[in-house]
């Protein structure tokens, strides 16, 4: 009896938080048929907000991948003075709101900002186009490899490390053959949360992209814009595409769960 | 160290730097530029302070709240069988996955204007909340389920075999043993609310003194210039992110050590 109510809190509290609201987006998306919706993500500004934002991850997450195994092998197996500065660093963007990211970098690139002079005299354009997006991006992302591979490699130990370099295995060889094969799995989990969060971004690059339509208009954006000009049908069209990802997210993080920490 | 230790070190500070450090340190030192007295003048302006404070006390409700219906939902996940059980366990994750835009959008259809259910909540605190509870749902639940999985069942029924209540049971030798993880999980949604944007920007409406949060006050800053006020808002939320994430790891290590 205890167990059925605690049942149905559990589920009511998660059908009226996170299945309503989810459901509602497919059905406000096709509430006017398949046709509309589908020409609302097929417009040229649609496509280039999609286009976009995949190209803005496709760099910022394996740059933050392989910066979140370089991070994780230095914070589990070379201590060094300064380590927990950088692991609060690491963390920080979990905590830290995104348009104070957005602001943080819009300071350091723009006109008046400390590197605006030069970077404007020499002609590179970083704020209002892709590399601030891509470093904003970045910014939020950064902990999730970092976060899955440092308890594995705390698990592992060095046993099998130190056996191969006394046998006389190099160090590229002993990361090669024996770490890498046993935290490759959180390194894959680490990269989805990593993908996951680089594709939703939205308050980050909405203060250092410019919001410009067809230019530096993220997916995020575009739904954004589009609710603001009141195309409802386009907002919600991608924004059903924006959760079709999300839930391709939920099943990948799900194949690769139970092999956390499995070697 | 090692030239293999020295060359990540390297590359892992320059990155870091690159990316997270430097950008902060411009902010530090815009907020430093204006002088105490313009510092504190941004910090204490009438709409930052009515800002923060509805933050603040938002995103204390929903931590709160969280506390409860996340325990109570991993405990369901863990405890209970129910058919279609996988399918809600891994629908937990999804505020992590969904964009917080789509998100707020989300909650605007439900709970705003042409609401199917006649609920309408759109520009009020209680929009707020329900956004909040949205992106914060994971925290809970992913901190005290693992703990909830490795819990030994034999102190329970040693406890009820000594003529415990079920109740006693929870409350003595359960709850006690959550109780870290359900704080961490409470810190980390607390610290997720308090900057929280994108799921809040659309369904509140962004009224002044009203329904403005910190994030979307230093947003109106930045678009209308005002980049001093912006800075010092955004200072006390990075001191705020700060002080969760110290909070966070001290009890990490309380309890690693309740564990040893």
């Amino acid at each position: 009896m205890r167990k059925l109510t605690l049942r149905t809190v559990a589920l009511g509290y998660l059908a009226l938080i996170l299945l309503g609201p989810l459901s509602i987006v497919f059905w406000r998306a096709f509430e006017k048929g398949f046709g509309p919706a589908w020409s609302a993500v097929t417009t040229p500004d649609a496509v280039h907000a999609f286009r976009l934002t995949l190209e803005i991850a496709a760099i910022a997450v394996p740059a933050n991948a392989i910066f979140g195994v370089l991070c994780a092998l230095l914070i589990v197996r070379h201590p060094f003075p300064g380590k927990g500065l950088l692991n609060a660093l690491v963390d920080l963007p979990l905590a830290l709101s995104p348009v104070v990211v957005g602001f943080a970098l819009f300071l350091l690139y723009g006109r008046t900002g400390w590197f605006g002079s030069w970077l404007s005299a020499h002609g590179i354009q970083i704020l209002f186009a892709m590399p601030s997006m891509i470093l904003a991006t970045a910014f939020v992302s950064i902990p999730f490899v970092v976060r899955e591979v440092v308890p594995v490699l705390r698990e592992i130990g060095t046993d099998q490390e130190q056996a191969a370099e006394t046998l006389g295995a190099s160090q590229w060889q002993v990361f090669r053959r024996i770490t890498y094969p046993a935290i490759r799995w959180a390194v894959a989990y680490g990269v989805v949360l990593t993908t996951a969060r680089s594709l939703g971004e939205y308050g980050a690059v909405s203060v250092v992209s410019g919001r410009l339509a067809g230019q530096t208009e993220t997916a995020t954006l575009y739904v954004s814009d589009r609710y603001e000009n009141f195309d409802i049908v386009g907002a919600y069209a991608a924004s059903v595409v924006l959760a079709l990802i999300a839930i391709l997210v939920l099943l990948t993080m799900n194949i690769l769960r139970p092999k956390e920490g499995v070697h | 160290m090692s030239p293999f230790a020295g060359l990540t070190l390297g590359v892992v500070v320059t990155y870091l730097s690159l990316v997270v450090a430097l950008p902060l340190a411009a902010l530090i030192w815009k907020s430093t530029k204006s002088g105490k007295t313009g510092f504190w003048q941004s910090l204490t302006s009438p709409e930052a302070v009515a800002a923060l404070k509805l933050t603040l006390a938002a995103s204390l409700a929903v931590a709160l709240i969280n506390a409860i219906t996340g325990t109570v939902i991993a405990w369901v996940l863990v405890r209970d069988e129910f058919p279609g059980k996988g399918v809600v366990n891994a629908l937990i994750d999804l505020p992590f996955a969904l964009p917080t835009i789509v998100a707020g959008l989300t909650m605007l259809a439900l709970y705003g204007p042409h609401s199917p259910v006649g609920i309408d909540v759109a520009y009020t605190r209680t929009a707020i909340v329900l956004a909040l509870l949205f992106v914060t749902l994971p925290f809970v639940v992913r901190t005290v389920q693992p703990v909830l999985q490795e819990l030994d069942r034999e102190l329970e029924e040693a406890a009820e075999s000594l003529g415990a209540s079920s109740w006693q049971t929870f409350w003595r030798v359960v709850f006690p043993n959550l109780l870290p993880g359900i704080l961490s999980g409470v810190a980390l949604a607390f610290a997720k609310a308090v900057g929280e944007f994108g799921s809040v920007v659309i369904i509140t409406g962004n009224l002044p003194f009203k329904t403005e949060v910190s994030s979307v006050y230093i947003f109106g800053q930045i678009e209308s210039g005002n980049t001093s006020g912006a800075a010092a808002a955004s200072v006390v939320l990075l001191a705020i992110s700060f002080g969760v994430l110290l909070l966070i790891g001290a009890l990490r290590r309380w309890a690693t050590r309740h564990h040893a």
